[in-house]
C-alpha cells in the first residue's frame, strides 16, 4: 500500500540501504508498510482467483475451469484473502499506528517485529506454489474438513505448513502489540484515554493468542491422519470427522472477530474526526468490543447446526450467538449517536467509514437470521452465506481497510490522497459490491449450494449479475492503487501534521509524512 | 399461535399469494412440510424485525448525513456519553432477541422429534452418489443408488441443457404422502449433506456415524435437493430427488420393484459367456465408474488412476475383484460390494479387461466374485 521513499528519510536514517535496508529493518514504521503492500499483493492474488471462480460461474454448465481447479480456487481464495490480505493488512495498521498512538518510539520487540513481517512471504510462496505440485493446490475448502482433506495431494500438506508459519506470525505479531499497548504508552496516556484502535487492537491481539495455536493443532492432527497412521478424525480408527469441526470453529469463529474488531477500531477514529465530535460512549465501545471478544468463545458450533448436534447444544449456541447482536448493536448505535447534531463533511475517509456502517450492518442483520437455528439449516452452506460473511468480510473489514488508509495516507507519505480518485473508488466499489453480493441471498434462499462449479438453471440470471458486479468490484480496486502511487511519488497537495481539520490524536501531532523516528522522547498526555 | 407467529403467518400468506405453487427466486422454495413451514414464517418474521430496525437506524444515520453537515452550517455539539441511553440500547435489543428466540426455540424441539415414524430409510452419501435402504414400513428390503441423470454433453455444453439441468436422478427417492419418514444419515467416504429445501431438511451425512432426521410430506409431488458439503470433484453433480405419491401409487411402485428384482435375479442366474459380461458391463461403467475413471478409461491422475493401461486391471483376478469389493484405504476408491451383485462386478471386470487398449481376452466369472465375497 502506502509505500514511503526512501530518499525521503535518508536524513533520519542510519543503515544498509536498498533492498538489505528492508530485509534487515527493525523500524515499525517500515515493517508496518512491508506488511501493507504484502497484504495488498494477496489481495489482488485471491482477486484473480476469486474473478476466475466469478467467470466460470457466469453461465451454468463448466466453461472455463474443470471442478478441480475450481475447488482448489475456492479454498485458496478463502486462505489468501484471510490470511494473506485482510489479516497482514491490520497487522501493518497496528505497526505504522499503535506506537504513534500511544506516544512510544517503536513495537516492544522490534527484531522479533521483522521475523513476523519476514515470516510471510514463504507462507504465501508455499499457498501459491502448491497449485503448480502433481494434484493441485488442496481443494477441501479454506476449512480444510476431513475426511475429504485426508484425500488430497501434497498441496494439502503445503497448505498446512504455511497455516503454521503463518500462525507462528500472528502469534508473535499480536505478543508485541499487547506489550507495547501495556507497557510503552507515554506518560498520562491512561487505558481508559487510549484511542479506540489500540484498544480494539490489543483485545484482537488476545484473541489471536488464544486462537491461532488451536488452528496450529487441529492442521497437525490432519498432518498426521495424513501420514503416521493417527485416526483423530477416522471413524474406521475410533476418530471422529466432526471432532475437527469443533476445534477448527473454536478457533474459526474467534478469527471472524479478529478480522473485525480492528475495523471497528478504525471506524472509530475517522467518524469523530469527520463529525467535529468526540466519540460517543468510549467506554461503553471498549466494554463491547471486549463482550464481543468473550462471547467469540462460546458459539463456535453455530457453524455446525447441521452436524446433527443434540437438542440441548442448538439451544445453546443458538442463544450465545444471539447475544452477539446486543454488543454488536451497541457499537453502531454510538457511531450514530456520534455523528448526530456533529458537524460533518464527507472526504474520502469519512464515505468509506459511513459506507462500513451501512453495509456491514447488513451483513449483521443477515448474520442474525443465520443465528436462527432454524432458519440456518434451510441457509448453511448455500449462497445466503456466502454473501452474509462477504458483506462483513468485504463491506466490514475491507472497507474499514480503505478507510483507514485514505485517513492515514498523508501521515505515511506526506500527501493528501486524490479526493476525486478516492470518491470514485468509493463510489464503483459500493456499487459494485452490492451488485455482486446482494443477489446471492436469494440465490441462497431458492437453494443454490456454495462450493459448486455448475448449477440448475434457474440460478442463471443472478449468478450472471454477480458475475458482472465482480469484474466491476475487481477492477475498481485498481483505482486504489493509482491513489497511493500518486500521493506515494509526491504528487498531490501536501499534507499538514494535523491533515484533517477535526483529527485528534497522537499521531496528528507529528510531521506529514512522519520522520523515520517518532516520539524517541515520550510526549506527555494531559 | 404467538402473536408474532401470527404477525408473521399473515405476512407469509401475503407474500405467497403472487408466487405461490411457484418455485419462488427470492425467497424459500415452497414449503411441503410443517417445519419447512415455521422455518418459512420464521424467516419472514425475522425479515420485518430487521427491516424495522434496518428502517429506523439507517432513517436517523441518514437524517443526520443529511442535516448536521457543514456545508448546511451545522456546528457541531459536544455531547459524548449518555448511561441511560447505553443502558436503554443494550436492554431493548435483549428482549427483541427473546421475541426471535421463543418461536425458533419451539422450532428446534419439533425439528429433533424423530420419534414414532411410519417408515425409515437410510440415507448413504457416496461419491459422487446417494444410496437409499428402506429399512422399516412398507417397501422394506428395498435398496438402490441414485445418479444424477443428466448427460455430460448438457454439462459440457455439447448439448442443450435439459429443464431439470443437475437437478435430476436415475432412481428417485419415492415415499408415500402423508407418511412420517425417519431418515438415517451416513456417508461412505467423505462428508456430504442430504438436502431438500422443500421439506425443511438438511442433515450431514458424517463416514462412519448416523444421524438421524424426519420429514412428513403434505402434498405430491417431485422435490429436488442437492448435496450441500463439499464432498470433492463432483460435489455440484449428486442431486437428490424426492417422488412423493399417493398411498397406492407408492404400494404399486414396491411391487414393481419387487417383481424386477425377480426378474433381474433370474435373468442373472444363468450362464454368462464372455460377451454378455461386456455388454452388462459397460452399463454399470456407465452408472458407477465413469464419474471418477472417465468415459476413456483415462482418470484424473493423481487422484483417479487411469484404468486403460492399468496393470492392475490386466493383471490377476483375486487383486481386481478385491480392490472393487472391498476399496482401497486411503485413496478415493470405494468399496462397492454392497451396491453391486457379483454378477455386476464380474460383468464390469470383463468389461475393463477388454475394453480402449486393454485386451486380455478373458472373463471374470460371477462365481469368482461370489467366492471372493465369502473370503
Amino acid at each position: 500500500m502506502a509505500a514511503v521513499i526512501p530518499d525521503q528519510l535518508h536524513d533520519h536514517h542510519h543503515g544498509p540501504t536498498g533492498l538489505m535496508r528492508w530485509i534487515t529493518t527493525t523500524n515499525h514504521k517500515d515493517i508496518g508498510t512491508m506488511y501493507m503492500i504484502f497484504s495488498f499483493v494477496m489481495f489482488l492474488a485471491g482477486g484473480v482467483m476469486a474473478l476466475t471462480i466469478r467467470a466460470e460461474l457466469f453461465q451454468p454448465g463448466l466453461q472455463v475451469v474443470e471442478p478441480e481447479l475450481f475447488n482448489q480456487l475456492t479454498t485458496l481464495h478463502g486462505l489468501v484473502m484471510v490470511f494473506g490480505a485482510i489479516m497482514p493488512a491490520f497487522v501493518g495498521f497496528a505497526n505504522w499506528m499503535i506506537p504513534m498512538m500511544i506516544g512510544a518510539s517503536d513495537m516492544a520487540f522490534a527484531r522479533m517485529n521483522n521475523w513476523s513481517f519476514w515470516l510471510l512471504p514463504p507462507a504465501a510462496i508455499l499457498l501459491i506454489a502448491s497449485f503448480f505440485v502433481p494434484g493441485g493446490a488442496t481443494a477441501a475448502g479454506w476449512t480444510l474438513y476431513p475426511p475429504l482433506s485426508i484425500q488430497m495431494g501434497m498441496g494439502m500438506d503445503m497448505a498446512i505448513f504455511a497455516i503454521h508459519i503463518m500462525g507462528i506470525s500472528s502469534i508473535m505479531g499480536a505478543i508485541n502489540i499487547v506489550v507495547t499497548v501495556l507497557n510503552m504508552r507515554a506518560p498520562g496516556m491512561t487505558m481508559m484515554k487510549m484511542p479506540l484502535f489500540c484498544w480494539t487492537w490489543l483485545i484482537t491481539a488476545y484473541l489471536l493468542i488464544a486462537v491461532m495455536p488451536v488452528l496450529a493443532g487441529a492442521v497437525t492432527m490432519l498432518l498426521t491422519d495424513r501420514h503416521f497412521g493417527t485416526s483423530f478424525f477416522n471413524a474406521a480408527g475410533g476418530g471422529d470427522p466432526v471432532l475437527y469441526q469443533h476445534i477448527f470453529w473454536f478457533f474459526g469463529h474467534p478469527e471472524v472477530y479478529i478480522m473485525i474488531l480492528p475495523a471497528f477500531g478504525i471506524v472509530s477514529q475517522i467518524i469523530p474526526a469527520f463529525a467535529r465530535k468526540p466519540l460517543f460512549g468510549y467506554a461503553s465501545m471498549v466494554y463491547a468490543t471486549a463482550s464481543i471478544a468473550i462471547l467469540s468463545f462460546v458459539v463456535w458450533a453455530h457453524h455446525m447446526f447441521t452436524t446433527g448436534m443434540p437438542l440441548a447444544g442448538q439451544l445453546f449456541f443458538m442463544y450465545a450467538t444471539l447475544l452477539i447482536a446486543v454488543p454488536t448493536g451497541v457499537k453502531v448505535f454510538n457511531w450514530v449517536a456520534t455523528m448526530w447534531r456533529g458537524s460533518m463533511t464527507f472526504e474520502t475517509p469519512m464515505l468509506w467509514a459511513t459506507g462500513f456502517i451501512f453495509v456491514f450492518t447488513m451483513g449483521g442483520f443477515t448474520g442474525l437470521i443465520c443465528a436462527i437455528a432454524p432458519i440456518d439449516i434451510q441457509i448453511h452452506d448455500t449462497y445466503y452465506v456466502v454473501a452474509h460473511f462477504h458483506y462483513v468480510l468485504v463491506a466490514g473489514s475491507l472497507f474499514s481497510l480503505y478507510a483507514g488508509a485514505y485517513y492515514w495516507l498523508p501521515k505515511w507519505t506526506g500527501r493528501m490522497p486524490d479526493e476525486r480518485i478516492g470518491k470514485l473508488h468509493f463510489w464503483a466499489s459500493l456499487i459494485f459490491f452490492n451488485i455482486t453480493f446482494f443477489p446471492m441471498h436469494f440465490l441462497g434462499l431458492a437453494g443454490m449450494p456454495r462450493r459448486v462449479p455448475d448449477y440448475a438453471l434457474q440460478f442463471a440470471d443472478f449468478n450472471m449479475l454477480a458475475s458482472i458486479g465482480a469484474f466491476g468490484f475487481g477492477l475498481s480496486q485498481l483505482i486504489f492503487l493509482w491513489v497511493v502511487i500518486k500521493a506515494a511519488r509526491g504528487g498531490g497537495e501536501k499534507a499538514p501534521a494535523r491533515s484533517w481539520e477535526g483529527a485528534e490524536g497522537l499521531e496528528w501531532t507529528v510531521p506529514s509524512p512522519a520522520p523515520h523516528h517518532t516520539f524517541e522522547e515520550a510526549p506527555v498526555v494531559k | 399461535m404467538s402473536l408474532a407467529g401470527r404477525l408473521a403467518g399473515s405476512v407469509v400468506l401475503f407474500l405467497a399469494i403472487p408466487s405461490a405453487f411457484a418455485q419462488s427466486r427470492y425467497n424459500f422454495q415452497e414449503p411441503v412440510t410443517s417445519v419447512a413451514e415455521q422455518i418459512y414464517s420464521l424467516h419472514t418474521l425475522m425479515l420485518i424485525i430487521c427491516l424495522v430496525i434496518f428502517v429506523g437506524v439507517f432513517g436517523v444515520m441518514f437524517w443526520s448525513i443529511f442535516k448536521h453537515r457543514r456545508s448546511r452550517g451545522a456546528v457541531a455539539a459536544n455531547f459524548h456519553e449518555n448511561t441511560t441511553v447505553e443502558v436503554l440500547w443494550t436492554i431493548i435489543p435483549v428482549f427483541i432477541l427473546v421475541g426471535m428466540a421463543w418461536p425458533a426455540t419451539k422450532t428446534i424441539i419439533d425439528m429433533k422429534d424423530t420419534s414414532d415414524p411410519d417408515m425409515t430409510i437410510k440415507v448413504t452419501g457416496y461419491q459422487w452418489k446417494w444410496g437409499y435402504d428402506y429399512l422399516h414400513g412398507e417397501g422394506e428390503g428395498i435398496a438402490f443408488v441414485s445418479n444424477l441423470a443428466t448427460p455430460r454433453a448438457q454439462i459440457q455444453g455439447q448439448e442443450e441443457k435439459g429443464e431439470h439441468y443437475l437437478v435430476e436422478v436415475d432412481n428417485p427417492m419415492v415415499v408415500p404422502v402423508g407418511k412420517k419418514v425417519r431418515l438415517l444419515v451416513t456417508a461412505n467416504d467423505v462428508i456430504h449433506s442430504w438436502w431438500v429445501p422443500a421439506f425443511g431438511v438438511k442433515q450431514d451425512a458424517i463416514p462412519g456415524f448416523i444421524r438421524d432426521t424426519w420429514f412428513r410430506a403434505e402434498q405430491e409431488g417431485i422435490y429436488r435437493g442437492v448435496c450441500a458439503e463439499l464432498c470433492g470433484r463432483d460435489h455440484a453433480f449428486m442431486p437428490i430427488e424426492v417422488h412423493v405419491v399417493s398411498a397406492d401409487e407408492y404400494s404399486a411402485w414396491v411391487e414393481g420393484l419387487r417383481l424386477a428384482s425377480v426378474a433381474q435375479a433370474e435373468a442373472d442366474d444363468r450362464e454368462w459367456n464372455q460377451s454378455d459380461l461386456i455388454a452388462r458391463g459397460e452399463q454399470v461403467y456407465a452408472a458407477t465408474c465413469v464419474a471418477c475413471h472417465q468415459a476413456e478409461g483415462g482418470g484424473v491422475p493423481p487422484a483417479f488412476p487411469a484404468l486403460d493401461g492399468s496393470a492392475l486391471v490386466a493383471g490377476e483376478h483375486g487383486p481386481l475383484v478385491d480392490i472393487v469389493l472391498n476399496g482401497k484405504t486411503g485413496t478415493a476408491m470405494a468399496a462397492f460390494a454392497a451396491q453391486l451383485s457379483d454378477v455386476e462386478v464380474a460383468a464390469v471386470l470383463t468389461y475393463l479387461r477388454n475394453s480402449w487398449g486393454n485386451n486380455v481376452g478373458d472373463m471374470i466369472a460371477p462365481e469368482e466374485v461370489a467366492a471372493a465375497r465369502g473370503v
